[in-house]
């Protein structure tokens, strides 16, 4: 593998590789500390994503490498109507590595195509954000111990959020898990989801309106924000807000090993009453995410750690 | 040209009827020098009705399109009279520059200079979907 633009481009072993890497790094950070030493990232934000360009940019430095790039499209040549596929591969004759994010979909693959440098999609528009994926996937993995088996409840705008619908990409290789979909009538999973994924595979899942019903059920619980915008009107996002907001009251039933995660920023979508409960996993997966994005800058550098 | 005797040239065969003009225009075979003839809803023993293109020489032909529009064609070569190869279609996995992504979200949408490449995702449906953003493809629109 040379670059990664979707989860899809791992094989199941360089997940497993990627899960080791990462957990090796967390055991023993000193070790990694100088391993990229001379080595550049660029980061080329031509949407900015303070949270993803930092935790890239973080992973580079905590590997010894350095970074330069920019943060949105106004700071760089784009501004000056240079074509995307152009900078890349200017920027290609600086770096070792580029993550880079874009608003149009498959821009960093079209982009890839003009480089010989690593490229890792960072996220372009809504069709893939791969390293989220990691970082959830690593969250899991460390939080049970497995990525099979599971109950896995995803809830609020699952007709928009690209995260749910990769990360129902990603288990979906793994055996028995099966999911709960919680979501308004207005944002439930998008038939190809459920077409190409779900019945293709066939995985088992419930569509419901009601997060209380399924929650003693549920070994995770994946939040996401349902966003106003994406209704008619404002009395039925009124109406229905509240619904999806996850509440001390709401967990009472949940299992004690429940993994509650959700893909960041959140609004009030998860009461900040939840936050001290021990099975909130959502500030991990910031911590996760950065761990993955140095396994995976080592894995595409082809730079092995002994 | 006497339609049925081509020294050297193409004749494409086993056309699903009614698909013959659409082809022509996609092969741009207006801009011919040579004749070429098309002959429709000819009776054939395979599938019922057919079309015939005849081309009175050998030109070069993009096969994946013509297997994209219809998988079922052959391609005979025709050289001194003779059949000198018969070429079955098959639908291509990748079409390049064929067909055109409309999705306004997609990176094509905004780069000239960016190939649209389109993916044979699912064969038992005819599914392609762009490389980028993996919008399906619209049948009946061709570039
Ligand atoms: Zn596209």
């Amino acid at each position: 593998m040379k670059h990664l633009m979707d989860i899809n481009d791992l094989t199941l072993s360089q997940i497993d590789q990627l899960i080791a890497t990462a957990n090796d790094i967390i055991a023993d950070k000193d070790k990694y500390k100088d391993v990229c030493k001379g080595k550049k990232l660029a980061t080329l934000f031509f949407e900015p994503s303070t949270r993803t360009r930092l935790s890239f940019e973080a992973a580079m430095i905590e590997l010894g490498g350095s970074i330069l790039g920019f943060s949105e499209a106004q700071s760089s040549s784009a501004a000056k109507g240079e074509s995307v596929t152009d900078t890349v591969q200017t920027v290609g004759c600086y770096a070792d590595i580029i993550a880079m994010r874009h608003p149009k979909e498959g821009a960093p693959l079209a982009a890839s195509k003009r480089t010989t440098v690593p490229i890792i999609n960072a996220g372009d528009g809504g069709h893939s954000h791969p390293t989220q994926t990691l970082a959830d996937i690593l969250t899991i993995h460390r939080e049970k111990g497995r990525l099979s088996n599971m109950t896995v409840g995803v809830c609020g705008d699952l007709k928009f959020g690209r995260t749910v619908h990769s990360l129902i990409n990603a288990l979906s290789r793994y055996e028995g898990n099966e999911y709960i979909c919680i979501s308004p009538k207005e944002l439930v999973i998008p038939d190809y989801v459920k077409a190409n994924i779900l019945e293709k595979n066939k995985i088992e899942y419930i569509e419901t309106t009601d997060m209380e019903e399924y929650m003693p059920s549920l070994d995770i619980l994946y939040m996401t924000r349902v966003q106003r915008e994406r209704f008619f009107n404002e009395a039925d996002y009124v109406r229905l807000k509240d619904s999806y907001i996850l509440t001390p009251d709401k967990l009472k039933s949940a299992k004690p090993d429940l993994s509650i995660m959700h893909p960041l920023p959140r609004v009030n979508e998860i009461s900040v009453k939840v936050d001290d409960d021990p099975r909130a996993c959502y500030f991990k997966q910031v911590v996760n995410g950065k761990y993955m994005r140095m396994a995976l800058i080592l894995m595409l550098l082809g730079i092995e750690v002994k | 040209m006497k339609i049925d005797s081509i020294v050297n040239g193409i004749v494409l065969d086993h056309i699903a009827a009614g698909n013959s003009l659409r082809i022509y225009k996609f092969l741009n075979l207006d801009d011919l020098e040579c004749s070429v003839a098309v002959i429709r809803n000819c009776r054939s023993k395979k599938y019922g009705r057919k079309d015939v293109i005849k081309i009175d020489s050998i030109i070069d032909m993009n096969l994946d399109v013509l297997g994209y529009i219809d998988p079922n064609i052959t391609v005979n070569i025709i050289r001194d009279g003779k059949i000198a190869e018969k070429k079955h279609l098959e639908l291509p996995e990748r079409l390049v520059n064929v067909i055109k992504c409309h999705n306004p979200r997609c990176i094509t949408s905004i780069e000239q200079e960016v190939d649209h490449i389109f993916k044979l995702t699912d064969r038992e449906n005819i599914i392609y979907r762009c490389a980028y953003c993996e919008t399906k493809s619209d049948k009946e629109e061709i570039w």
